[in-house]
């Protein structure tokens, strides 16, 4: 029998994961993958939840989480895009100085 | 094979969770980045198979041409534009690993704690039947979110509009190549 523990176990071990790529890695798109990774697991996470309770809420709130990662992921390559024009690098440690 | 067909259900879970964690795992050990985005795009696959397991069948269609055909495409354009020829030389992790360590049981160990909780109380099985019901009849999955969508959520359903318009001028605000020609006359900044 899967309960609902086993899909929230699932959902923190990705979530950490996660959080983990995007503390750790200095690579700007790695650290943008592993954001979308947290989302992920937070879907799973409503989901879970969703059908444990019957509630089709879950399934709303998860479809909003995956416009906004769509948004977060335009907002966080055009940034790339800029990053590479001004320094030419998409390593985070390089981008140091405020001014352009 | 008596063992297979009853425990069929677990044993699809833990062969998927543990394609997932590993496709996890590869997303942020993996050094080229080509690499790490098909990673991703595997787990985005293994992810909405669960979604299927979970009765959620409109949600798995979405996350496949959402996330699948839409963020992997945008993630792999900016991959193959930008240069990549610095990252080879440099270490792609930050150096103290240490502190970042204890501070990721410490939380894991908290969140290990919450879903075991949380499980415990979330144990009442409602059934597929009740994510498939609109207006006491049942049609579908697909059906019942769009009555809950167009009814219930239709103001934050119009709020996240915005949130897209915002998001998509912000990107080419950020894309456009002259932005850096303001008040001094024709100077590039760089």
């Amino acid at each position: 029998m899967i309960t609902a523990t086993h899909y929230l176990i699932l959902s923190l071990m990705m979530f950490s994961l996660g959080l983990i790529g995007v503390m750790v890695r200095r690579n700007f798109i790695t650290v943008l993958m592993s954001l979308e990774l947290i989302f992920n697991a937070v879907n799973l996470n409503l989901i879970a939840f969703s059908f444990r309770l019957g509630d089709l809420s879950g399934q709303i709130l998860a479809i909003f989480v995956i416009t906004v990662a769509a948004a977060e992921a335009a907002i966080g390559l055009g940034l790339i895009i800029a990053l590479t024009r001004i320094k030419d690098t998409v390593i985070l440690d390089d981008a140091n100085e405020m001014r352009s | 094979m008596d063992f297979l067909v009853s425990h069929f259900a677990e044993i699809l879970f833990y062969i998927l969770a543990a394609l997932a964690v590993l496709g996890s795992i590869g997303v942020i050990t993996l050094k080229n980045p080509v690499h790490a985005a098909l990673s991703l795009l595997g787990t985005f696959f293994i992810v909405a198979v669960l979604f299927v397991l979970q009765h959620a069948e409109f949600l798995a269609a979405v996350q496949v041409m959402v996330y699948a055909g839409g963020i992997m495409v945008l993630f792999l354009f900016v991959i193959m534009l930008v240069s990549v020829k610095g990252l080879k030389t440099q270490a792609a992790f930050l150096s103290p690993l240490i502190p970042v360590a204890v501070i990721g049981a410490i939380l894991v160990g908290a969140l290990i704690a919450s879903a075991v909780l949380l499980g415990v109380f979330a144990t009442g099985n409602a059934g597929p039947e009740a994510l498939q019901m609109v207006d006491g009849e049942i049609l579908g999955n697909t059906e019942a979110v769009g009555m809950v969508l167009y009814t219930k959520y239709l103001v934050p359903f119009e709020v996240v509009s915005v949130v897209l318009l915002v998001a998509m001028i912000g990107a080419i605000v950020f894309g456009r190549k002259d932005r850096f020609i303001g008040e001094h006359e024709g100077e590039v900044g760089s």
